[in-house]
């Protein structure tokens, strides 16, 4: 990827987060650079999911600073911050109360867009997530998981968001679903160049997602590597991974969108 | 078939009186809304209140009606009234259940549901109006069921203190050891406290989300 290219779309700067007695986030620092999907890859507990939240400002750091597109998440509008940023979780987290359409309209609604023009964004975005668009009038609750997660997702790119910020979310799904929502997802990226954030444990997916992989544990960034690097890297977290996910490894960081 | 006679007989007072009983059941319902339900959802963001508000409306719940009312008798402005009186104490009486169900609805509303429309930039009053509220106020209309079928029966206590509502009877049927009297003010008080809880029930049914 091109770190010197502009601005970086996000930036830790020796950013800490601490909880009750509990260093969560010891130290970070690293860049992401506009349109590169950066995989965070950790166990459960190594701060992957709060790194995440730092972006959006769920959480706070407790010192060092965050940037997003140059600016200082301390000074940022934290409102306007989050409505440009997509957030996707693996609980997917609809309103059960609202419709398909009214899910994927909340923020465009929210941010004054004109009725006919959410409407044909609620299409749009059903049609660029493989869902059929007489699914909008349906409720969460009469939906798969896998469309549920869909529906997640096309929420998250409704503003057309610059970030992407995703937190296992497809950790909760069949094989099947999670392999065809993968490759949607990459096929995506490669039309709409989003700098993406992508959390999880699975060394496959992050092999298959990322450009760059950041490996986390015990709340510290032990590395950034591309796919293959980390294939080959004698890191010890890195080859742990390795070891524990077996062979045919390669095969899933060259696998792409087949 | 006595008692079916006497109301008809006197069906004005009878009107008089249920009409009567509805002022004071309907103005301290909506008086122990107005402030229970955001007293509940105030508790149901800053939980470190919980205990105490939940508390105190515990408390008030464990006076008896009889004796409250005669608590207040004394106070200024309120004992210059009977109605004034009886309305504030069928308002403290209906406080807890409404308390209770929204500080419970909102809490039971789903995390992520909240995490993901925080995350997407709604502002909290945001969230409240079109997600929490939304999502409890089934459960918040099964809390206001609850006080309202109470203060149906706990009204008719008022009219000891003078405050009128269908107790009249009740009492005067006591005085007069007269069943037929005494029905006449049980009879249309169970039927109005069956009619509310099917009222609300059919709302609360009615605004349950999927």
């Amino acid at each position: 990827m091109a770190p010197d290219r502009a601005t970086p779309a996000i930036e830790f700067r020796g950013v800490s987060y601490r909880i009750g007695g509990t260093q969560v986030i010891h130290d970070l620092t690293m860049q992401i650079a506009p349109g590169e999907t950066l995989v965070l890859l950790g166990r459960s507990g190594s701060g992957k999911t709060t790194t995440l939240k730092l972006i959006n400002r769920l959480a706070s750091p407790t010192s060092g600073r965050v940037c997003v597109n140059g600016v200082s998440n301390e000074t940022a509008d934290v409102i306007r911050l989050r409505r440009g940023i997509g957030y996707v979780i693996q609980e997917v987290g609809l309103f059960p109360h609202f419709t398909v359409a009214r899910n994927i309209g909340v923020v465009p609604k929210i941010e004054g867009w004109p009725q006919n023009r959410i409407e044909a964004r609620v299409q749009e975005l059903l049609k660029l997530v493989g869902l059929t668009t007489d699914l909008a009038s349906r409720y969460p609750g009469q939906l798969s998981g896998g469309q549920r997660q869909r529906v997640g997702v096309a929420r998250a790119l409704a503003a057309d968001p610059d970030i992407l910020l995703m937190d296992e979310p497809f950790g909760a799904l069949d094989p099947l679903t999670r392999d065809e929502l993968q490759r949607e997802l990459l096929l995506l990226q490669q039309r709409l160049h989003k700098t993406v954030v992508f959390v999880t444990h699975d060394l496959r997916e992050a092999l298959r997602l990322g450009s760059r992989i950041a490996l986390m544990e015990a709340g510290k960034l032990q590395t950034v590597l591309s796919p293959d690097e980390f294939l080959k890297s004698d890191d010890p977290w890195a080859s742990a991974y390795v070891r524990a996910f077996g062979d045919g490894l390669e095969s899933a960081a060259h696998r792409g969108v087949s | 078939m006595n008692v079916a006679r006497f109301i008809f007989q006197n069906y004005a007072q009878v009107l008089d009186l249920t009409l009567e009983h509805l002022w004071l059941v309907g103005v301290s319902t909506a008086l122990a809304m107005l402030i229970g339900i955001p007293l509940g959802i105030l508790i149901a963001h800053r939980t470190s209140l919980n205990k105490p508000v939940l508390a105190g409306a515990n408390i008030i719940q464990t006076i008896p009606s009889l004796a409250l009312f005669g608590f207040l008798l004394p106070v200024p402005w309120l004992g210059e009234r009977a109605d004034r009186l009886a309305i504030l104490a069928l308002t403290l009486y209906a406080l807890l259940p409404i308390i209770r169900n929204t500080y419970s609805g909102i809490r039971g509303v789903d995390a992520a549901v909240i995490e993901a429309g925080r995350g997407m930039g709604l502002t909290e009053s945001q969230l409240l109006w079109q997600v929490e509220l939304p999502l409890a106020v089934s459960v918040i209309l099964s809390g206001v069921r609850v006080a309202v079928v109470i203060s149906v029966g706990l009204a008719t206590i008022a009219a000891a203190i003078g405050a009128g509502g269908l107790g009249e009877f009740i009492f005067r049927g006591l005085a007069m050891v007269d069943d037929r009297v005494i029905l006449a003010g049980a009879i249309p008080a169970a039927i109005l406290a069956l009619l509310a809880d099917f009222g609300v029930g059919w709302l609360e049914r009615r605004l349950r989300p999927r």
